[in-house]
């Protein structure tokens, strides 16, 4: 994981390196002032020499300056540093997930990516600042402090060194126990948070049951236990200033009395027990120190963790060594392919499908949820690679293609489709970068886009929101059958792209395929059998097994599942809903 | 010497939200506070008394260690250089007074943290309480129109900005005003002029603060702007990742990242600079007023200058120290209040949102039969009566439960400016099945959300068994209504405890049988544990058919006497859809069912068809009635709009 991550470091090498060289000269400096102080009090006001008082004075401002200028550095290399870190994170992660598998992109889930991407970033950030600035200055701190100590009486230093490692026993028992007990809160605090969660989107579930009061029994109880474990873990935490205190106390009252002594018998000056005491702050403030830093690191762990994940993963689906940039004709070959997401499932998705499509084909693909059919058509522009045997396109293997080139070929309207924020013309050129207005208008024509466009005030201007949420379910599907359609591929894949839009118009659409890209083999997914039954040929599918293969008329004759299928929806198109014509 | 935590130089960097971000804007702070402080006093009076006084008591002790050096020096180790025989008894008895002041002050500490770690999280499990058990009550249109990503962010942002300030800001709010009063005050008695020189110190760093903070929150804001863009981006880009693979778009998705990430990282560097700096130029000139008062106070102690001494000037040393600290500190601590008043506001904003008015009397209760006549009864005879206690002279009626919905020109719109349901009426014997079909936005959900009240109409009049369902008890109707969402959710626990949702005190046997009515036992079977297998992240690992026969089944147990179906069964293929529906049929026999599905198999066989336009009723009839009137339903179930 270290050295994942220190690759990421990059360019900032330098003020990685030059943060805690900075913080230790602001140590330095910071050390020897209660030492010119010792000689303010002893060698000036003590010995009444004015002119020496001022000379020290100025040795401590120069020293002062010094290790405000340190300080400063420090503080702008580690800002540099940590920042400049951050971003290679960012953008290595974000570089990688450019080049994961759609299998490699189910793993992590889209929430786990961003959270990856924002979040734990940020924590790695803070995390990395600290660990550049605090932690070689604390320690450093705390030796120059014990050193120092020890320069001026060694009999005195030796309180400190005992106090120090009973602090340290203490505090890291303390931290240990506390963060075991936050470990154990933190999860339950999610949990409590996902309740809530549950409990807005789901609202009316709650409603509709009257379920109000149970819902709140299950919160206050939730929040109850969360309660009884917070207090249990600050309990702990509460133990840490007055140990610091009493450590620090009774440093204070040691050095008094035996400092007093040893005075009086002239073995110490009283400018040197002043500094003394304040070598006392110095050292139990690191360790303080040194602790939070324990929790720090202990807590960005995790993020680490989930980082180094996104960077390590390695997609399953890389480029050929020596590609094929031409894809010949939009034909299509299954040959005994089996298909798992899985590698250790038992039962297949796919199971030994053999099939072959002409290029120009219309071909429907129908089955029951769960039947696998964007699994089949998944397989063609290798968004999954096939466990066992064989897909062919234009008489090759697609593994042998070069990936751009396939799949700009092979054009998949997807079943959750999403548009992005900008307008019309934006959206549809990811089908195109170079496409004119001319053809965008053409596509949207086609894919009867056109229409409900053209009514809006901006027409192909108007700017579409994030997600495409300031335009209908029907509606959106036909711009992302439009901006496929750019793409002029050889294979078109719609999986249940028309589900939203009126029985109508999926008719023209349809009709406009056939009129219009006559040679593009097209597949079609639908549930609504007037969907496919006018196409050359129809796929059905039934739990990952080919179960018919044939012309409406030979399924109607032949097949049980094609015929029930028929038969449930009967007539005309069994389907109510006009969709995005609204 | 200075003693406790809350006297240590700052050496932490800043974090996320940089005490430094821009101070959002807040109406009104005074009230705000006042509530707020109403809001934690409650309960916790006597507790923020002790802990005010366990504060006063560390500072105390602090102070007076401070002021023991100039004891300890002028009174002790000065005159007993001078002795030939030093006596050490008198200091002895001082030192231990000086222990036992100490030890109290770190008793007060612990006592001080320790009710502190009571009071803040006793009032965080209030206030989340108070939150949710409020939000319960809100009716579905606060749901309707505000994010769901605000409401969470109101529980786990705003309430976290609490906490910090609960737990951390206000007693350390509390510690730095007694520290600097306490210190203030010994300060003067020690010597004025050197009092005077710490202040104008003091002044130079407030100064600098603002000088670099002010340079550091500019670029904060620019790096909270840019972080957002950043994350923004992210978000549209990895949600919609598969795109970007299926249109080769990964180049042109980096190229954008890049330019992003590069501004983020040129606000975020400056940002952190700034506020990396002003840490040691504080404590520099922190040091330089030390410094200053070291020259100064040396030259006044050399000359005896109002009787100031060795021991006054290590002492005062010293409260210079612990002065510049705490004044730094209340400026910050101010910062991070306003934030958490800002987090309050959204808080109380949610908890003044009005809840769900319910003004019904009319409840509902088991009855039997006696003589013909209904009486309430405690069995369970499977029969139910709206129990309706007239106003005027407290008499009671019964009238049996039998799912009689009827719609008397009934209008309505989400918005008073539009209407979207226009003069509907409607009726419903008991034992129909009425199904509506129409486009989207015909405005047939909004049908259902009046029917259980979610919404309130506007205008006619929704009688329920001949009772406006304005005078029945809220909960009472929706317990009469059985209702499967077009959204299904389910919670987190177990698929049985999923499915008894509906009806709390079901036997094992009765949720088994439901799932068997809804044909969901089968695929039940097959899940890892069962019955028993969790079901996390809305059932996530289910797909949206087996998520919607869960639905149906629990549902199915409440064995409500009126059923509404909004596209229940969208998500289920046609062939399973038959099943489903057969068991459905057996379950609704003699009851009311609404249904709502866009497919002609789910409404075919329906009593009635409503078929809506706009929010108006355009046709109703039964399917064969509606084919031979060849209007607008038989355009639709044929298919032959449009152009034909």
């Amino acid at each position: 994981m270290l050295k994942t991550l220190g690759a990421q470091v990059g360019e900032f090498k330098k003020d990685s390196f030059l943060t805690p060289v900075f913080m230790v000269l602001e140590v330095l400096m910071e050390t020897i002032i209660p030492l010119m102080m010792a000689s303010i009090i002893d060698n000036g006001v003590e010995a009444g020499s004015i002119r020496h008082i001022f000379f020290m004075g100025f040795m401590m401002i120069v020293a002062a300056g010094f290790s405000l200028f340190a300080g400063a550095m420090g503080g702008r290399y580690g800002a540099r540093a940590s920042t400049g870190f951050a971003r290679n994170l960012r953008r290595t992660m974000y570089e990688n997930i450019q080049t994961f598998s759609f299998s490699n992109i189910d793993r992590f889930s889209t929430a786990g990516l961003v959270t990856r991407l924002t979040t734990d970033v940020t924590n790695l950030q803070n995390a990395y600042q600290m660990i550049l600035r605090m932690c070689v200055r604390a320690p450093i701190s705390l030796v120059c402090a014990m050193f120092m100590a020890f320069f001026i009486s060694p009999r005195l230093a030796t309180i400190y060194l005992i106090a120090v490692v009973i602090l340290g026993v203490i505090l890291a028992f303390l931290t240990v126990k506390a963060h075991h007990y936050f470990s154990q809160v933190f999860p339950k605090y999610d949990d409590l948070n996902a309740s809530v969660q549950e409990n807005v989107s789901a609202i009316r579930v709650v409603k509709a049951y009257v379920r109000e009061d149970y819902e709140k029994k299950k919160f206050t109880d939730a929040s109850k236990s969360l309660y009884h474990m917070f207090i249990k873990a600050e309990s702990v935490i509460a133990f840490n200033s007055p140990v610091m205190q009493i450590t620090v106390y009774s440093c204070i009252i040691a050095i008094s009395w035996l400092g007093a002594k040893m005075i009086v018998g002239g073995t110490l000056t009283t400018g040197e027990m002043m500094s003394l005491l304040t070598y006392c702050m110095n050292i139990m403030m690191s360790l303080m120190m040194l602790s939070m830093i324990f929790v720090m690191i202990t807590m960005s762990i995790a993020s680490a963790q989930r980082i180094c994940e996104v960077i390590n993963e390695t997609s399953d689906i890389t480029n050929p060594a020596h590609p094929e940039y031409t894809v010949a004709d939009g034909s299509i070959e299954f040959s005994h392919v089996t298909f798992r997401y899985n590698q250790n499932s038992a039962k297949p998705v796919l199971d030994d499908i053999t099939l072959s499509i002409k290029a120009g084909e219309t071909i429907g693909i129908i089955g029951g949820t769960g039947s696998s059919k964007s699994s089949l058509v998944n397989l063609i522009s290798r968004l999954y690679d096939v466990s066992d045997g064989a897909i062919l396109v234009g008489g090759k293997d697609v593994r042998s293609y070069d990936l751009d080139t396939l799949r700009n070929q092979v054009a998949v309207v997807l079943q959750n489709n999403v548009l992005f924020s900008g307008t019309i013309y934006e959206n549809l050129r990811w089908g195109d970068k170079n496409a004119t207005d001319e053809e965008c208008r053409r596509a949207c024509r086609l894919a009867c886009a056109d229409e409900f466009i053209e009514r809006f005030p901006d027409g192909y201007d108007t700017y579409i929101e994030q997600g495409g949420t300031n335009v209908s379910g029907g509606q959106k599907q036909r711009l992302c059958i439009a901006r496929a359609l750019l793409k002029k591929p050889k294979i078109l894949i719609l999986d249940d792209s028309t589900s939203a839009v009126d029985t109508a118009t999926d008719a023209k659409i349809r009709r406009a395929f056939a009129e219009e890209i006559p040679d593009t083999t097209r597949l079609i997914i639908a549930q609504r059998i007037s969907s496919v039954q006018n196409a050359d040929r129809i796929i059905v599918l039934n739990n990952g097994v080919l179960d018919g293969f044939g012309t409406h008329e030979e399924l109607l004759a032949t097949n049980e599942i094609y015929r029930d299928v028929y038969e449930s929806q009967t007539q005309g198109s069994g389907d109510f809903d006009e969709g995005g014509a609204a | 010497m200075p003693a406790g935590t809350q006297n240590a130089k700052p050496v932490h960097g800043p974090g996320p939200r940089g005490p430094r971000g821009p101070r959002p804007r807040i109406k009104n702070p005074g009230k705000l506070i006042a509530r707020l402080m109403r809001y934690t006093l409650k309960n916790y009076a006597v507790h923020w008394l002790i802990v005010i006084l366990c504060i006063v008591v560390t500072v105390l002790a602090s102070v007076q260690g401070t002021l023991f050096m100039q004891t300890l020096i002028d009174e002790y180790i000065l005159p007993l250089i001078k002795q030939a025989d030093p006596d050490f008894s008198g200091l002895a008895a001082a030192i231990r007074r000086v222990a036992v002041f100490y030890l109290a002050g770190a008793v007060a500490a612990y006592g001080h943290t320790r009710i502190m770690a009571t009071v803040s999280q006793g009032t965080m499990r209030r206030l989340r309480n108070d939150l949710f058990t409020h939000m319960e009550e809100l009716p579905v249109r606060y749901f309707d129109t505000h994010s769901h990503g605000d409401i969470m962010s109101t529980y786990t942002n705003d309430i976290d900005t609490l906490r910090q300030m609960i737990s951390q800001s206000i007693p350390q709010f509390l510690n730095s005003t007694i520290t600097i009063i306490s210190v203030f005050i010994s300060m003067v008695m020690l010597n004025i002029p050197l009092t005077l020189l710490t202040l104008a110190m003091v002044g130079v760093t407030l100064f600098s603060t603002k000088k670099i903070g002010g340079l550091s929150s500019k670029y904060f804001v620019a790096q909270q702007k840019d972080l957002a863009a950043v994350n923004g981006y992210i978000e549209e880009m990895v949600s919609g990742q598969k795109v970007v693979k299926v249109f080769t778009h990964e180049e042109e998705s980096l190229r954008r990242f890049n330019e992003l990430n590069d501004q983020l990282f040129a606000s975020a560097d400056n940002a952190n600079k700034f506020a990396n700096i002003l840490m040691p130029v504080n404590a520099q000139i922190g040091n330089i007023s030390y410094v200053l008062c070291a020259i100064v106070g040396g030259i006044l102690a050399l000359n005896g200058f109002g009787g100031f001494t060795l021991g006054g000037l290590a002492s005062f040393l010293s409260f210079n120290k612990s002065f510049g600290m705490p004044v730094n500190q209340l400026s910050m601590q101010i910062n991070s209040i306003v934030m958490a008043l800002a987090g309050s506001e959204r808080v109380f904003a949610m908890l003044d949102e009005k809840p769900e008015a319910d003004n019904g009397y009319v409840t509902l209760v088991r009855a039997k039969k006696e003589n013909g006549r209904l009486v309430e009864t405690a069995e369970r005879t499977g029969l139910w009566a709206w129990k309706h206690t007239h106003q005027a002279d407290g008499s009671v009626d019964y009238v049996e439960l039998t799912g009689d919905v009827v719609f008397d020109d009934v209008d309505f719109g989400y918005v008073p400016e539009k209407t979207v349901l226009h003069n509907v009426d409607l009726f419903a014997t008991p034992g129909q099945k009425i199904a509506f079909v129409g486009s989207t936005g015909a405005g047939k959900t909004t049908i259902t959300n009046l029917i259980n009240r979610f919404y309130d109409i506007q205008d006619g009049k929704i009688r329920y068994d001949g009772i406006n369902i304005n005078k029945i008890k809220k909960d009472d109707l929706r317990h009469s209504l059985g209702i499967v969402l077009q959204d299904t959710h389910l919670f987190t626990a177990t698929v049985m405890e999923n499915i008894r949702y509906g009806k709390l005190d079901a036997t094992d046997e009765e949720v088994i049988a439901a799932a068997k009515l809804a044909n969901a036992d089968t695929f039940i079977q097959q899940l890892p544990d069962g019955y028993q297998t969790m079901l996390t992240g809305d059932g996530a690992n289910l797909s949206q058919g087996q998520r919607q026969l869960l639905a149906i089944a629990r549902a199915a147990i409440a064995d409500p006497p009126v059923l509404i179906l909004d596209e229940a069964t969208s998500s289920i293929d046609t062939r399973t859809e038959k099943i489903v529906q057969n068991g459905m049929d057996k379950l609704m026999a003699g009851r009311t069912t609404f249904v709502i599905a866009h497919r002609l198999s789910t409404v075919r066989n329906s009593d009635c068809i409503v078929v809506l336009e706009q929010g108006r009723v355009i046709e109703r009839g039964n399917h064969d009635k509606l084919i031979e009137k060849r209007g607008k339903y038989y355009q639709l179930y044929t298919g032959n709009l449009a152009e034909e």
